[in-house]
């Protein structure tokens, strides 16, 4: 006899989702998370795109602890100087079933894995799973730091977020490759509703979220500005190796995306009311691990299925998509008394069929684009120098051709035609 | 806009919007006596707490107790053994509220 069936790590998005489906299947679930509380280590951007609880939780939006539901969706390319912004506004985004919406880690994971208590899944907090209990090749349980603290189990989910030490030490990740990852930091800053909702011209429980790309100087990466109820998320993204090198701290970096003239004025007066750090795992389907082993399944950051791309920046779908499916695929394989790594690979066919392999799969190369100088450093300052001279009046000069203009700024910035159009070819085959 | 009208705030007032609660032991620490030969100190530059001093004799102070837990610092890290790295006891080290 086991202490669980089933033995989920890390009351994350994807551990919360795995705990649920287990213990709905009427499976006996430990969900163990290091921190004090659900979501107490954990911090984001900031949006959470909530279909995927669709065929979780019914009429999820009635009780998710949301901030705001994003109705204005802006892409912003920046210059030291400069901006050029794409903005989209769309009001059915403010209305069921939704589409994405700022809400703290901290409240929205405890919320999901309240739900993973509902369903009769046991949490235990303040518990680090320190290890893996192991029986030849096949994982039984895991160590914690508790006294007596081993617990077994004849699955184990691994929803342990980026660093997944316990899918390293099950041997399913090859070294890991710096350049794969990134760093994330923001700050959370206080300003009233009021003054929210002028700046960012939107009402009631709508809000805003800008990705920024041509922000972070030398090294690449974006930035993100987001609406919460009473309070802004100012962060950036940086490439770990090239961070590393530059001689620059991500706070100096963050503090002149602040001071840009396109920023400055929405966060002007706002009070830091925390700062927090965390690590991204970037490169996607190109840096996931091996999925299943013997008694043992990884989901979410720590099978690296986050989309991190530049524009998109989602991992709390997926985390909750892949934590879901691993639920289900470990509490049929323990019914049908096969944890083995054959008996698991219903995980897989369930990732295959819905959108967290799919679209990690079709996304492959996009990390690598948007991580690319053209999307970096050329990019922004051609859209950005273009726009200067389209708008710029130079009377009594006539006014130049759009198309001598554009050709003017390739060459400003050495983009070659022919790099541009393999580039272009390149990115409507990724995203196309 | 002017920074004037925005001011930066410093790093310690940054670090103190954040709460820890401090383990007895060092959950990370740094071999300062490997880091001397290290060329690249990257964890100066990247560590987001700036947790990693450098020493007039060109080793490393670190200091684990503001620290995030992210994994920046070994995974930059330059020197096999330079920085041993666990995660702190359940229930200590960072506590994030509004992220
Ligand atoms: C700066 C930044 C911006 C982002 N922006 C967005 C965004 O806007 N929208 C979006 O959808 N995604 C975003 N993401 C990605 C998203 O945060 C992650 O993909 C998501 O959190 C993954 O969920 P998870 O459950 O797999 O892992 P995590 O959320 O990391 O959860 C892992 C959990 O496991 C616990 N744990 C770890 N090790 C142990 C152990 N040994 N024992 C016990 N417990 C353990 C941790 O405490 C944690 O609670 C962003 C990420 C960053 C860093
Ligand atoms: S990168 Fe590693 S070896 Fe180099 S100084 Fe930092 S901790 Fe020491
Ligand atoms: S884990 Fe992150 S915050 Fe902590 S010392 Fe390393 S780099 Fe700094």
């Amino acid at each position: 006899m086991t202490d669980f069936d089933v033995i989920v790590v890390g009351a994350g998005p994807a551990g919360a989702a795995a705990a649920l489906e287990a213990a709905r299947a009427g499976r006996s679930v430990c969900l163990l998370e290091r921190g004090p509380y659900p979501g107490s280590k954990n911090m984001y951007g900031g949006v959470v795109y909530g279909r995927v609880l669709d065929s979780l939780i019914p009429n999820w939006w009635e009780e998710a602890p949301i901030q705001r539901w994003v109705t204005r969706r802006s892409t912003m390319l920046m210059t030291g100087d400069q901006a050029v912004t794409v903005d989209y506004r769309c009001s059915s985004w403010g209305e069921a079933p939704y589409n994405g919406a700022t809400a703290f880690r901290p409240e929205f994971d405890a919320w999901l894995a309240s739900k993973a208590e509902a369903a009769g899944a046991v949490l235990i907090c303040s518990t680090t799973a320190t290890g893996l209990l192991r029986d030849g090749t096949r994982v039984v349980g895991v160590r914690t730091d508790r006294p007596d603290g081993d617990l077994t189990a004849q699955v184990v989910i691994c929803c342990d977020g980026v660093n997944s030490f316990l899918a390293k030490e099950a041997g399913l990740y090859p070294p890991s490759d710096p350049a794969n990852y990134t760093l994330g930091v923001k700050e959370t800053i206080l300003l009233p509703r009021e003054v929210i909702d002028e700046r960012f011209a939107v009402r009631g429980d709508h809000g805003v979220d800008i990705e920024i790309l041509g922000c972070t100087g030398e090294v690449p990466g974006g930035g993100f500005l987001y609406t919460n109820a009473e309070s802004l998320a100012v962060g950036l993204v940086l490439s770990l190796p090239k961070l590393a090198a530059c001689g620059r701290r991500p706070e100096e970096i963050l503090a002149e995306l602040k001071a840009h003239s396109a920023i400055a004025p929405l966060i002007e007066g706002g009070q830091v009311k925390e700062y927090s750090a965390h690590v991204i795992p970037e490169a996607g389907y190109k840096m996931m691990p091996e999925l299943i082993g013997d008694g043992i399944l990884v989901a979410g950051d720590a099978a690296a299925m986050c989309l991190a791309a530049g524009i998109w920046l989602e991992g709390v779908n997926f985390a909750i998509g892949s934590g879901a499916a691993a639920g289900q695929a470990a509490a049929r394989a323990v019914q049908r008394r096969d944890t083995s790594s054959a008996g698991l690979q219903d995980y897989r066919r369930r990732l295959d069929s819905n959108f967290v392999m799919s679209d990690h799969r079709k996304l492959r190369e996009a990390p690598h684009l948007v991580m690319s100088d053209l999307a970096q450093q050329q990019l922004p300052r051609i859209a950005c120098g273009v726009m200067e001279q389209l708008f710029t009046v130079t009377n009594p000069d006539p006014k130049p051709g759009l198309r001598k203009i554009i050709r003017g700024q390739m060459k400003l910035n050495n983009l070659k035609l022919r790099d541009a159009i393999s580039q272009g070819m390149k990115a409507l085959r990724t995203f196309g | 806009m002017s920074t004037d009208s925005y001011p930066e705030i410093s790093f310690e007032t940054r670090m103190s919007s954040v709460e820890f609660r401090v383990h007895e032991r060092a959950h990370i620490t740094v071999d300062s006596k490997i880091c001397a030969d290290c060329s690249t100190r990257g964890c100066i530059t990247a560590c987001p707490a700036n947790l990693f001093v450098s020493t007039a004799d060109g080793g490393i102070l670190f200091n684990y107790e503001l620290c995030f837990e992210c994994g920046t610092c070994y995974m930059v890290c330059n020197e096999e053994g330079a920085i041993s790295w666990s995660y702190p006891e359940g229930g200590h080290g960072v506590v994030f509220h509004s992220s």
